[in-house]
């Protein structure tokens, strides 16, 4: 099926077919990361901006490195040493960007619509790198990706997904594509950031987690923030501890071949038991790995290389 | 110079009149009206096939003079406020410096007197600044012309100094207007908390943030047993609380606003932040329940809340993009399209809160009604003119509004301040 999109914003655009072709197109790419030269000339004369208005390691490098081994010649603009901190308008310093003569702009920002907002008065293909707590379409995809490679196939799966997910764009854009690939997606937290009503998102809602971890296929752990319990959001992280930390014992309640996921940057000990991120059914690393597939895939359906010059 | 309107339909609910009449006014003064006047030295307007109501009467906006006038303008706001059908509009106070003392209630008045072309009047502060500590000097205030009181946009969060405005405001034959919201419970928020805030992954503001201001004020207008006037009214229970309210007769009023009344949370898809105003765009839910307001009489009268911003401070992200759109010269076509032509409200209702209940909440003794020895404040409505919203044509100075390039049924063609036309399509 052709890739027909000019944006990546959200995974609420994706048709079933779309997202398929993405993690085909990521299959085929994640060869060249393990050659001697991992580099292939697809986007060789392409400009693709990494504007990153939030601070973020993983993702960012992760798309720069995308971009380079397709030959694309990448620039990191953080907000850190931009203008923005001069006062200058968000639309201002897309415009300025943009006169240089980009092709693409990654954007990661902090209020949910960024993305979408840039689209408005720019002509350069925009990928939504995470905004708010609305998505983060290439996380998804790369978890759709490494849970493909442990499970072969969606329909009937059951995902638990735990930890805070109102203010999750990864839970959100999981939620959207795993519904649309047939997953069963259960959202577990406290009520504060576990509202009722995202059982209308198609999931089901548990605030027992040994509860839903019964015969569970995939367990993804969402990373957990101090600043929410200063929010009131749960009393104590020793109380959110105990009750939504994914311990071995725990654990022992999902299907025997079940995986363990994690968006990162893991909190050691608080939403995961140190051991098993390390054990044999994290596949945490994996998604990292995987990432970068996902993101050269991504950038070639969008940016429009052709598929002969993959093995080139 | 006299004026003569023929021909027109008139619809003034306040004596339940719909019928044919001329009206003959002078001197600022309506003089007579009923069939065929005939006169030799007025000018004469035609208003055949043409609706004449009792001048619109708008008390819920914001003309950022004075210290925002990149803004709006007195001047700009009133010519706005006369073009969309206004012939009376009432200021909010968060201006720069805060409508708190006699000096600015003055300085807008006197401002008003040189440049509006409607009759403008000020609503002064509640409590010094805004800031919700200590109450302005409300009896000054009103005796150099404040209308009302409201810490609007920055509401009164400390129960008892609101319980002791509400009490000193009895003396003072005046409104406290209050904007429900806790902001402990709006916090952050920016939209309608709900499925479409987890769906948008929008900071949300609940509608118990409003719910439990409504509520508590009720209560103490209800202890003090003074007038209480709630301002922009969204959710459902709120609506609940307030005709519980009115069943035991208490002094409560409240409004609504147009774009309450005809958009969702659903329409935030794309983060436009022309739809981004507190309170938020609720569910449908809210909203049928507040067209069920506006049909029994619970919700008293329509207000813009007209909340000009520049272009500029708009085109953001939407976090950080300011709250409030404008109003004033949308409000016609959109209500009586959306409402009045779908047959949920009549004519005469819309004409009662336009106008006639304003006019009676706020105490503005010779306006909103038409017969002899009224204020020659008047709106001439064509009903079935059909426009498309250009917001580039308007008369305001700022540009947020949602229903640019909306097609709509009726307008209002002329609009009369004291004898005088002002607007005129």
């Amino acid at each position: 099926m052709p890739f027909i999109h000019k944006h990546l914003i959200r995974i609420k655009d994706l048709s079933a077919s779309d997202i398929l072709t993405i993690l085909d197109s990521a299959e085929s790419f994640l060869e060249i990361s393990t050659r001697e030269v991992k580099k292939v000339p697809i986007l060789r004369g392409k400009t693709i901006i990494n504007l990153f208005f939030e601070a973020s390691t993983r993702t960012r490098s992760s798309f720069e490195l995308a971009a380079k081994r397709l030959s694309a010649d990448i620039s990191n603009f953080t907000s850190q040493n931009s203008a923005v901190v001069k006062g200058e308008t968000l639309k201002d310093t897309v415009l300025n960007l943009e006169a240089m003569k980009t092709d693409a702009i990654i954007v990661r920002h902090a209020a949910a619509g960024v993305p979408h907002f840039i689209s408005t008065f720019c002509t350069s293909h925009i990928i939504n790198a995470g905004d708010g707590a609305h998505e983060h379409p290439t996380q998804a995809l790369l978890d759709a990706l490494t849970i493909r490679q442990a499970k072969k196939s969606f329909a009937g799966l059951k995902v638990v997904l735990v930890g805070d997910i109102l203010h999750s764009r990864v839970a959100r854009s999981n939620i959207f594509l795993l519904n649309t690939l047939g997953a069963h997606v259960v959202c577990v937290g406290p009520p504060p950031i576990l509202p009722i009503e995202f059982k209308q998102l198609g999931v089901e809602v548990e605030y027992n987690l040994d509860r839903a971890l019964e015969g569970a296929d995939v367990v993804m752990m969402l990373r957990i923030q101090l600043e929410r319990q200063q929010k009131n959001l749960f009393p104590s992280l020793r109380e959110y501890r105990n009750l939504f930390s994914l311990t071995p014992r725990r654990f022992r309640r999902a299907k025997r071949n079940a995986i363990i996921m994690h968006p990162g940057p893991i909190n050691r000990g608080v939403e995961i038991s140190a051991d098993l991120a390390d054990s044999v059914k994290s596949v945490i690393l994996k998604q990292v790995e995987n990432g970068i597939a996902v993101r050269m895939a991504v950038l070639y359906l969008l940016l429009g290389g052709k598929e002969s010059e993959i093995t080139d | 110079m006299k004026l003569l309107i023929k021909n027109g339909r008139v619809i003034d609910p306040s004596s339940h009149t719909d019928e044919t009449l001329d009206i003959l006014i002078d001197n600022k003064k309506i003089v007579d009206i009923k069939p065929k006047i005939t006169s030799k030295d007025a000018r004469i307007i035609d208003a055949s096939r043409l609706v004449v109501t009792p001048g619109f009467i708008d008390m819920h906006t914001h003309l950022r003079e004075p210290g925002f006038e990149d803004k709006e303008t007195i001047q700009t706001g009133s010519l706005a406020a006369a073009a969309g059908g206004f012939t009376t509009i009432a200021c909010m106070p968060n201006t720069s410096p805060v409508n708190d003392t006699r000096g600015v209630t003055e300085y807008i008045l006197s401002e008003a007197k040189k440049h509006a072309v409607v009759n403008v009047l000020p609503i002064a502060a509640i409590t010094v600044g805004l800031k919700g500590e200590e109450l302005t000097e409300m009896s000054d205030l009103s005796s150099a012309g404040a209308v009302a009181f409201s810490d609007d946009g920055e509401p009164v969060s400390n129960s008892h100094i609101m319980r002791r405005a509400l009490e000193y405001s009895k003396f003072l034959d005046t409104v406290i207007i209050d904007h429900c919201e806790d902001k402990n419970l709006s916090a952050q928020g920016t939209m309608h908390e709900g499925y479409y805030s987890y769906l948008y992954g929008v900071n949300g503001i609940s509608d118990s943030s409003e719910e439990v201001m409504v509520a508590r004020d009720i209560i103490l207008s209800e202890k003090a047993d003074t007038s209480l006037h709630l301002a922009h009214i969204s959710t459902k229970g709120s609506v609940d609380l307030i005709r519980n309210a009115k069943k035991k007769k208490l002094k409560v009023t409240a409004e609504v606003t147009p774009h309450h009344l005809v958009l969702t949370d659903e329409s935030l898809q794309n983060y436009d932040t022309n739809l981004k105003m507190k309170p938020p765009l609720r569910s449908n839910e809210d909203v049928q329940a507040l067209l069920a307001a506006v049909k029994d009489g619970t919700i008293d009268i329509i207000a813009t809340d007209h909340a000009p911003h520049t272009s500029d401070e708009k085109a953001v992200e939407f976090d950080f993009a300011p709250f409030g759109i404008i109003g004033l010269e949308t409000v016609v076509p959109l209500l009586l399209d959306k409402l009045v032509h779908k047959n949920i409200i009549s004519l005469e209702r819309f004409v009662q809160m336009m106008s006639v209940s304003p006019a009676k909440i706020f105490g503005l003794a010779n306006k909103g009604k038409i017969c002899k020895g009224a204020d020659a404040d008047l709106t001439i409505l064509n009903l079935h003119k059909e426009n498309i919203i250009d917001a580039n044509t308007f008369k305001s100075k700022s540009r947020n509004c949602p229903f640019h390039g909306w097609k709509l049924k009726g307008e209002a063609v002329k609009t009369i301040v004291e004898g005088k036309i002002v607007s005129s399509n």
